[in-house]
């Protein structure tokens, strides 16, 4: 990867965990965590990686992506606020009354959001059935899901897996955010769907593990090898639950909670801190 | 009645799909390994490759019909009322009802004439559980024709619809010029001194209920509504103006089902006795379908015993 791409895109996903605090806390709710954690996948797909247009987010053959961890609506939507589907001042109305941005995503009320989720193990679902589509109506567009390693849990989620595999569809890639914590501890300790990518691989599909899923190197490495592939792709993205907000990181209780006004100055002058070193 | 022509409303579904496979090719078809169960294996036979089985799994199955239905691509999916409402109520509620996605259920094998399967598969809950999701229109056809034409109207809906058919084989008792329109409800039998409200299965026993109090002197109004969500509430609030008492009649719990929707309208718009036919509040449990209608009570001597109590009932 470029040198100077690669710092563009940090630059950006520095904004995105800025827009994702900014969020969290004026919500005094919402789910820091798991947003701070899959913000370079969510850059990657909407900088570098799919098709679609801002001012037509319902253009007919655009790529479609489903957050099927539905709770990381702060990272898509500050994701989709500075790729400009919407104004980014919104942010600091999440979840409130009148607001368009719900607690989780919304395909009716928001611009660029193509499949509401926010009940586990649905999306992918939703995932599954536009790349059928895709595939029976013959377009082209391809379907991305970023899924949660305490989602994978559910059952529906091997329904979908198995479903995708045997009907071949290769306009299909899972990311599986692999922070390996969820709300009542480590993966492990909760109840362990390790080892994910030899489960995956059971399924039929063709699975890639990257060891820094915060990495864009890493992602944009997987992405071309999924592009290759002709079957269902998950990529198991070892990432860092709070990534990038120093107290955050690795801390199963930031799950769920919104820092206080001291801890939203904290978190924002390390991230404005890391966008300066940039 | 011995040459009148006896049709389940599921085969009712199955050839309207294979009837509008043949004239369009803009909608795709689920099921979840019951095909030949509920009789979209008529179309798949017909269009193998506009047919997916999503095996046993309804849950993904809803998902998988909300992605298409996202797409903007229509489709529509099927498996028991059990599973299609029960087992997968969350992903109808969440996937297809939230989203308000163009999403066909067309859910088959519901009440008690499922028969000898028995409880665990005779669901007298989906009506209830489907009505309680906003925007979810439900249509719950009497017998093959307005299965049939019901099916042709839903798929161009725009909004999630769950259709509602049965096993057993049912009199076919609307003619070729038999009118379906989603939303309203039909008057078969004019009366004045009551009116038996049915759906489904219950329609053709009400309007053998309707002869059977005629020759008491009873003139009982006859009422189809095979749309039960949004409930047709002017041909209720005047058959309850005009006749003064209610009866209604659903293979169904009589919680949540058609009764309960009369009696939310009536009891807020225009009180009248309503006396509700139904299941009471239990289980099912296995035995051939007619044997089993009988024993719950679900026949149109039945009927006339609660036309006879909302009469009296009257102020």
């Amino acid at each position: 990867m470029d040198v100077a791409v690669k710092k563009e895109l940090q630059k950006t996903a520095c904004k995105v965990r800025m827009g994702i605090i900014e969020g969290v806390h004026a919500a005094k709710s919402g789910h820091p965590g798991g947003s701070l954690s899959c913000t370079e996948i969510l850059t990657y797909l909407y900088f570098k990686q799919m098709n679609f247009d801002p001012k037509a987010p319902k253009m007919e053959g655009r790529d479609r992506f489903v957050l099927s961890k539905g709770h990381a609506a702060p990272a898509l939507y500050a994701v989709l606020a500075e790729r400009g589907f919407f104004d980014a001042e919104l942010l600091k109305n999440l979840r409130q009354p009148g607001c368009i941005l719900q607690g989780h995503p919304d395909m009716k009320k928001i611009p660029g959001v193509d499949m509401s989720t926010g009940s586990l193990g649905q999306g992918i679902s939703a995932a599954v059935g536009m790349a059928l589509s895709a595939k029976h109506f013959g377009n082209d567009y391809k379907v991305y899901t970023v899924l949660g390693d305490g989602e994978i849990e559910e059952g529906q989620v091997w329904e979908a897996a198995m479903f995708a595999a045997n009907k071949g569809l290769s306009n299909l890639t899972a990311f599986v955010d692999y922070n390996n914590l969820q709300i009542d501890g480590t993966i492990e300790e909760v109840n362990s769907a390790m080892p994910i990518d030899k489960k995956f691989e059971a399924f039929n599909w063709h699975t890639i593990v990257i060891e820094d899923g915060n990495d864009f190197e890493q992602i944009e490495a997987a992405l071309n090898e999924a592009a290759t592939v002709n079957k269902p792709v998950a990529i198991i993205a070892k990432t860092v639950k709070g990534k990038g907000v120093s107290y955050m990181e690795n801390q199963v209780g930031w799950h769920g909670s919104a820092p206080n006004d001291e801890l939203y100055e904290q978190a924002m002058a390390e991230l404005k801190a890391a966008f300066a070193e940039l | 009645m011995s040459d009148v022509k006896m049709v389940a409303t599921r085969a009712g579904f199955g050839a309207a799909l294979t009837e509008l496979g043949a004239k369009r090719d803009d909608f795709v078809v689920l099921d979840a390994d019951l095909a030949a169960a509920t009789q979209t294996g008529m179309f798949k036979k017909a269009f193998p490759e506009r047919f997916y089985d999503c095996g046993i799994a309804e849950q993904n199955m809803m998902g998988i019909a909300a992605g298409i239905a996202a797409t903007g691509k229509k489709v529509i999916c099927s498996s028991f009322a059990m599973f299609a409402a029960g087992r997968a109520y969350e992903q109808v509620r969440n996937s297809i009802g939230y989203p308000h996605l163009n999403v066909v259920i067309g859910a088959t094998h519901a009440g008690i004439s499922v028969g000898e399967d028995g409880a665990t598969h005779q669901c007298c809950e989906d009506i209830a559980l489907m009505r309680t999701i906003p925007g979810m229109t439900i249509i719950n056809p009497a017998d093959e024709t307005e299965a049939k034409l019901a099916v042709a109207a839903a798929l161009d809906h725009d909004g999630p619809v769950y259709m509602r058919f049965g096993r057993l084989a049912v009199p076919v008792v609307f003619g070729d010029d038999y009118k379906f329109e989603i939303g309203k409800g039909v008057e078969l039998k004019e009366g004045n001194d009551v009116t038996i409200i049915a759906t489904g299965l219950m329609v053709n026993e009400a309007m053998q209920a309707h002869d059977l109090l005629k020759a008491e002197g009873i003139n009982a109004r006859v009422i189809n509504i095979a749309t039960i969500k949004p409930l047709d509430k002017d041909i209720v609030i005047k058959a309850a103006k005009e006749t003064g008492a209610i009866v209604t009649a659903e293979e169904h719990s009589v919680i949540g089902g058609l009764g309960s929707a009369v009696c939310e309208t009536l009891a807020e718009e225009y009180p009248v006795p309503v006396v509700k036919l139904g299941v009471y509040d239990v289980f099912g449990h296995s035995g051939p379908a007619p044997k089993l209608l009988d024993e719950f009570g679900l026949r149109a001597v039945d009927i006339v015993e609660k036309a006879k109590k909302a009469i009296s009932m009257k102020k």
